[in-house]
């Protein structure tokens, strides 16, 4: 099982029966895996706030309750967090988070265990697939102990790493227990000044409890071996480090805030010297520090990136910790081997909204999804990429600001019931002329195909109400709509124009399926050797299927969807393709 | 029980992650304690994706470390040689004869690598290569996009399990309408590896 199926199981083994998320690499497959399961319900909020609401709600009427998000969901989320934090629930709540050192898909590598000393709750980081389903039934009792939610910090490399995990084929949930049921208590539940002034004393007094906790539980533990060096780790980071020390003596961290000051005194008084591995900030190190005991840290590890055994062992080869293998391997003759990022699909919506963009020459201020992709070379055509829902709010900020560029906000469908709605509304309410542009795909791409409020479905598969976007926007109060195929360049460009030119705060939703997904696909174009020569401008619409030889350019039919945007661009009519 | 460490590479779409997963549970049937780790997200969209699968006595990181890997899976040519850092004298490469050119390369601002070019850079560390028309042995078994299950067939001959344990992996891992025409192409694979 990969870490993030583990934690979905042992939640749902611990009693879970609500979860609520939205999607975001690595953490995607955590709902996704939960809502599979039998007998609990779960749902894809529109974003990770609602998700934590959701989750909270959940545990207030006595359900035990798991929400999911990625490192930077937890930013979305965090009002909420801390305010849970306050209140407690009335049953366990579960909030795993994913990091994404390295940031494999991300636009930032925060490390999440600044939130749980910033919102006072405490965190667990399992170190495989085991543990994550095991750390899923520790936080849900300590939550229900101490009354608060419990953060379980996941990365990408426990995420999406498969290892062994016990599966007991006889085992299944507790049955539904009487749950405690909901009571109106406006003192612990009502957060205005007079009861949140009385309720921060005891989040004071439950983290020092907590702190007696992490000195007993089993989860921090030190682990014998060659007294002369040792090593404070937790997580992924442990079995990287296990690799390159086997012999060394390891203060294990499963709980990782608050931490646990006796245990690491001990653990400082059997060991010569101290080797905190650790992957984004230094958050044991310097806690460590604090307690006047030296160590080593980040002046032999970086504060960026991703590690790996290869990473911890070239960095403690460098600081002579350890000595340089015997045979590095020899000096490989150099070749250039050419970059492959990623890029829009053949056949995506978003490749004919940015070719025209491009040439209408317009500022655009992106957003996060797969049209975050229109940056990359040879498109180039997006020019700002933030976080969730940033493009619009930043276009009209760059209109009141005085910005002479034409500048519009492309927005994805799914990204736009996210956190784009606000925005959206504030361009229409503050005089804004912003043209905001709807990526529409009808799905959550990037991440997988997931469904959203405008597709018609839910997670798990029922059909539901599907927000019309265009009568939604209508509703806000935009008179200036339109919808159009992107891939229609000459309708899409016509529409854009039209928009730019009315001075006013304005909505284009660019249809078109996402091409992983549509089932419509035409026969390829051809290309006639005698009319092409060969200028290159239908390759600068980057799509994968076209490739230049020596005479001309050719299409690889296996690839192609048939979109006919080639046809389009070609200022020589030489891609030809049967009308529709 | 000796310890093997695999690197798979190819290209965002080419089916890594179901070939890691038929790796990883080939190995548990062996017997192994088997990690793997996998690429999701922005990189499948047509990027370069590894994934690395390790198969031990007890394992620890789910990476494997530069210089380690005993065997490299090219699903496709250029991807495979970006990993040369991985391999030692003992390592084989096994790698699909097929190119899938990267936008530098169709736009004309980079060239693609010869396979001379490639082959030399993987056994300059004194590794071996063994090249494979996996992706035209898929397509004949019924669908190209099986070529990663064509190369865990020739791969096999290597690392242990027999035939029947193989294709009850495949069968147990592979949805039901698709094990048929799988089982067939590891097998193709398979017979090519012994050549």
């Amino acid at each position: 099982m990969t870490g993030n199926e583990a934690l979905a199981y042992g939640a749902y083994l611990s009693g879970v029966r609500v979860g609520a998320a939205y999607p975001g690499t690595p953490s995607t497959q955590i709902m996704e895996k939960f809502a599979s399961l039998p007998g609990v319900y779960a749902e894809w909020a529109p974003n990770e706030k609602t998700a934590m609401d959701v989750g909270i709600g959940a545990a207030f009427a006595g359900t035990r309750a798991l929400v999911s998000t990625k490192h930077v969901g937890l930013n979305v989320a965090a009002d909420s967090l801390f305010y849970a934090v306050y209140t407690g629930m009335n049953a366990g709540l579960l909030i795993a988070c994913a990091d994404d050192p390295g940031m494999h898909s991300s636009q930032n590598e925060q490390d999440s265990r600044n939130y749980a000393k910033f919102a006072k709750v405490p965190m667990l980081e399992p170190s495989d697939s085991e543990e994550a389903k095991q750390f899923a039934a520790v936080a849900l009792e300590m939550s229900e102990t101490f009354d608060m939610p419990v953060i379980v910090r996941f990365v990408t490399r426990i995420s999406h790493s498969s290892s062994l995990v016990e599966v007991d084929p006889a085992a299944a949930p507790p049955p539904p227990k009487e749950r405690s049921p909901y009571k109106r208590e406006i003192a612990k539940f009502v957060m205005v000044p007079g009861n949140a002034r009385r309720r921060h004393p005891v989040v004071e007094e439950r983290i020092r409890k907590l702190r007696e906790y992490a000195e007993t539980t089993p989860l921090n533990r030190i682990e014998p071996g060659d007294d002369r060096l040792g090593i404070v780790a937790s997580g992924a980071v442990y079995q990287y480090a296990r690799e390159v020390f086997p012999e060394a003596t390891f203060l294990r961290l499963g709980m990782v805030y608050p931490l646990p000051e006796k245990l690491i005194r001990e653990f400082a008084g059997r060991v010569k010297k101290i080797l905190v591995i650790e992957e984004l900030d230094p958050f044991f190190e310097e806690h460590i520090r604090l307690l006047g005991i030296p160590v080593i840290g980040k002046e032999v590890f970086p504060l960026v990136g991703e590690f790996s055994p290869t990473l911890i062992r070239q960095a403690c080869v460098k600081a002579g910790l350890i000595p340089a293998a015997a045979s590095e391997s020899s000096p490989a003759p150099s070749l250039d081997v050419p970059v492959r990022p990623p890029t829009l699909c053949p056949g995506c919506g978003h490749r004919g909204m940015f070719v025209v963009l491009k040439e209408a020459g317009v500022t655009v201020m992106g957003d996060i999804g797969c049209y975050t992709l229109g940056a990359a070379s040879p498109l180039e055509a997006l020019h700002f990429c933030g976080c969730m829902g940033a493009s619009i709010g930043v276009a009209h900020g760059m209109d009141k600001g005085g910005v002479t560029d034409r500048c519009v906000a492309v927005i994805g469908d799914s990204t736009l019931f996210h956190s784009g709605l606000h925005p959206l509304i504030n361009s229409l309410y503050n005089q804004g002329t912003t043209t905001t542009i709807i990526a529409d795909n009808g799905t959550t791409g990037m991440t997988g195909h997931q469904h959203h409020p405008g597709t018609g479905h839910t997670l798990q598969r029922q059909p539901t109400v599907k927000v019309d976007l265009e009568r939604m926007v209508r509703g806000m109060g935009f008179d200036k709509v339109d919808v159009c195929d992107p891939n229609e360049m000459d309708a899409f460009r016509g529409i854009l124009e039209d928009h730019l030119k009315s001075g006013k705060a304005s909505v284009i939703i660019a249809r078109r399926p996402c091409a992983l997904q549509s089932k419509e696909r035409r026969t390829p174009p051809r290309i006639d050797p005698d009319l092409c020569t060969n200028c290159g401008t239908c390759l600068d619409i980057g799509c994968s299927p076209l490739i230049q030889l020596e005479e001309c350019v050719s299409i690889n039919e296996v690839m192609c969807t048939g979109c006919g945007l080639c046809v389009q661009v070609c200022p020589v009519g030489a891609i030809q393709q049967e009308a529709k | 029980m000796k310890k093997i460490d695999y690197l798979m590479a190819g290209v965002g779409g080419q089916g890594t992650i179901l070939a890691s997963r038929i790796l990883a549970g080939a190995g548990l049937e062996m017997g192994y304690d088997v990690k793997t780790a996998e690429v999701h997200g922005m990189a499948q969209r047509g990027g370069s994706v590894e994934s690395h699968v390790r198969w031990g006595e007890k394992v620890y990181s789910p990476l494997v470390e530069h210089g380690r890997a005993d065997y490299l899976i090219g699903f496709e040519m250029i991807e495979a040689a970006r990993w040369r850092t991985y391999l030692n004298p003992g390592s084989v490469s096994f790698i699909n004869r097929f190119r899938v050119p990267p936008p530098l390369v169709t736009l004309g601002k980079a060239r693609y690598p010869s396979e001379e070019e490639i082959e030399k850079l993987l056994c300059s560390g004194g590794g071996e290569v063994k090249w494979l028309e996996a992706s035209a042995m898929a397509e004949e078994a019924g669908n190209a996009a099986m070529a990663g299950v064509v190369i865990l067939g020739a791969l096999s001959n290597r690392v242990g399990g027999d035939q029947d344990l193989w294709l009850q992996v495949i069968k147990r891992l592979v949805p039901a309408r698709f094990v048929d025409m799988n089982q067939k192409a590891f097998l193709m694979g398979r017979t090519a590896g012994t050549a």
